[in-house]
């Protein structure tokens, strides 16, 4: 069996995301592997966002609103269990992490569930205003919620536990967040390769045709909004603990264009796109960030070559067209 | 009657397309819908299928009203539309078109590929840089693959050369001989008439006549579709 060139490439970074920071770990450089995860975690995010809009085509610019929640039930479970107040609701805190991420999970399907079934009874430029205005109103939520940190955020004050796992060590907790990557990858390519993937890409090209077939448009894409919210809100758990922080700036817009920003420089659509984005934005932030304040500047200025010259992001550029188009 | 439409009229915005359609399609019968251009032959079908619900008028698919079904309800009640102008999902490949919307029944991928080898041989290829006959065979293998009770082919033959509208025929013939519900909208009236078994002629959003096929004669075809 050969390999395509682009599953090659797609190897080569998976491997390179991983060795590196193994090799930092050893050579005793932890904040390299604090990049690493960094880069791990927003790639899961994205991987997230790619089902919405790699796969059915929905510019949605509200993700951040998921990737915060998932941050805010990292922070608001564990906060409970230093605190020892009860939560509402009869909820108890936690500070094991896979509980965390099925509160987490669930807490975002369902808010996908509600701001998805609004949202996609719209298109176009209307879905992507409408996507960012629940965004926003999570955000001022969040602002203004002063039980748990308000402006101010909410800090972890020691990182959540994993079952038979130290994630206080930088490098066991990359490798954690590493694997829930690589399986949220994996149920990525699963969804894009079953049928539920053909008709969402279908969908994307014509709804009529689609419909026609017998396929509600807005059954599936409400679907893998939620599949989409879903993903990115795990991610938001895993980055409140990476930074022991939550804050109302995982919930900004900046967050939402951060996130579609890292699909576009990987590759919209692609399997890797968001890992190839994500090691490209935080290389990016990290070694123009030392040079310049106004790194953000360079980046806009490579964004928009990659729009004009590279449609296909960084996968793209290196493993040619996509298959779909 | 497996579809029964009863006097719909349709409009588009504030301009009325359709004045009073009537039309049937019996279990097994294959029924040719007629007319010059823009007589209102697509409209009709985008009303069947609720892509342009009509504003009056009923609608019945195997006794039941299609009503304010979405068209996906309506396809799923067991209508294949094949629209006009070879409408695949160019971004996807043969095989993933054909089972994106697979639906159980007696058309499985291997009785599609039987009835068009060529598609057999492109399956992995991207629809888009299919030919137009090729195209025109995998919109009708995809509306087969949903296991239709009723296939509409809307202008099927259209821009295409005449050996691939050679295959194109051969297939909808041996669809009738299966007993398959067809209705059918095209130009070829040589291929059309010996395989209809009714046909139903549209004027000016009407439907103004309907007949058997040997009794649409000469006159009629000059009236009412000659140009």
């Amino acid at each position: 069996m050969t390999l395509s060139r682009e599953t090659v490439i797609n190897l080569v970074l998976a491997l390179a995301l991983l060795i590196v920071p193994v090799v930092a770990s050893q050579m005793g450089q932890p904040f390299t592997v604090t990049l690493a995860t960094r880069i791990a975690v927003l790639a899961l995010a994205a991987t997230g966002l790619n089902i919405a809009l790699g796969l059915g085509g929905l510019v949605s610019f509200g993700h951040a609103a998921f990737f915060g929640i998932g941050g805010y039930a990292a922070g608001i479970l564990a906060s409970h269990v230093f605190s020892g107040e009860p939560m509402p609701f009869g909820f108890e805190g936690s500070n094991q992490m896979p509980v965390i991420w099925i509160f987490a999970v669930m807490a975002c399907g369902l808010a996908g569930l509600a701001i998805g079934a609004i949202s996609l009874r719209t298109s176009g430029v209307y879905f992507i205003m409408i996507t960012l205005a629940f965004a926003q109103m999570i955000y001022y939520f969040a602002v203004s919620w002063p039980a748990y940190g308000g402006e101010d955020g909410l800090s972890i004050l020691v990182r959540n536990q994993f079952p038979g796992i130290n994630t206080m060590l930088p490098l066991s907790f990359f490798l954690l967040s590493y694997g829930v990557l690589i399986v949220c990858i994996g149920l990525f390519a699963l969804l894009r390769n079953a049928r539920f993937g053909t008709a969402l890409q279908a969908a994307r090209q014509n709804e009529v045709r689609v419909a026609s077939v017998g396929i509600s448009p807005y059954g599936i894409r409400l679907t893998a909004f939620v599949l989409s919210a879903m993903m990115t809100g795990l991610a938001g758990a895993l980055y409140a603990d990476l930074n022991k922080f939550v804050s109302p700036s995982m919930l900004s817009w900046h967050m939402s264009g951060e996130l579609i920003v890292l699909i576009i420089l990987g590759g919209t659509g692609r399997l890797f796109g968001p890992v190839a984005g994500a090691m490209l934005y935080v290389i990016f932030e990290f070694a123009l960030g030392g040079i310049t304040e106004r790194w953000q500047f360079f980046l806009g200025l490579i964004l928009l070559g990659v729009v004009l010259f590279a449609r296909g992001g960084l996968i793209g550029l290196l493993a040619g067209k996509a298959r779909h188009g | 009657m497996l579809l029964d439409v009863q006097n719909i009229t349709t409009f588009y915005g504030s301009s009325q397309a359709l004045f009073g359609v009537d039309l049937a399609v019996a279990e097994g019968e294959v029924v040719a819908l007629m007319g010059r251009n823009g007589m209102g032959k697509s409209t009709t079908i985008k009303s069947i299928c609720n892509l342009m619900p009509p504003k009056s008028g009923r609608i019945t698919f195997a006794g039941r009203s299609t009503e304010k079904l979405p068209p996906h309800k309506v396809a799923r009640l067991g209508l294949g539309l094949v629209p006009e102008g070879r409408r695949c999902f160019a971004n996807l490949t043969v095989f993933e078109n054909l089972v994106a919307a697979a639906r159980p029944g007696a058309w499985t991928l291997s009785r599609i590929n039987e009835l068009f080898p060529r598609l057999d041989e492109r399956h992995a290829q991207m629809a888009r840089s299919l030919s137009g006959g090729e195209q025109q065979m995998l919109a009708i293998g995809r509306a087969l693959m949903t296991n239709p009770r009723l296939l509409i082919l809307d202008e099927a033959t259209e821009g295409l050369a005449p050996v691939i509208r050679q295959d194109i025929w051969r297939a909808i013939r041996s669809l009738k001989e299966d007993g398959l519900s067809i209705l059918v909208v095209d130009k070829t009236l040589s291929e059309l008439l010996p395989v209809a078994d009714r046909c139903v002629i549209l004027e000016n959003g009407r439907s103004v006549w309907a007949g058997t096929p040997d009794a649409l004669n000469a006159d009629l075809q000059d009236r009412y579709l000659g140009i």
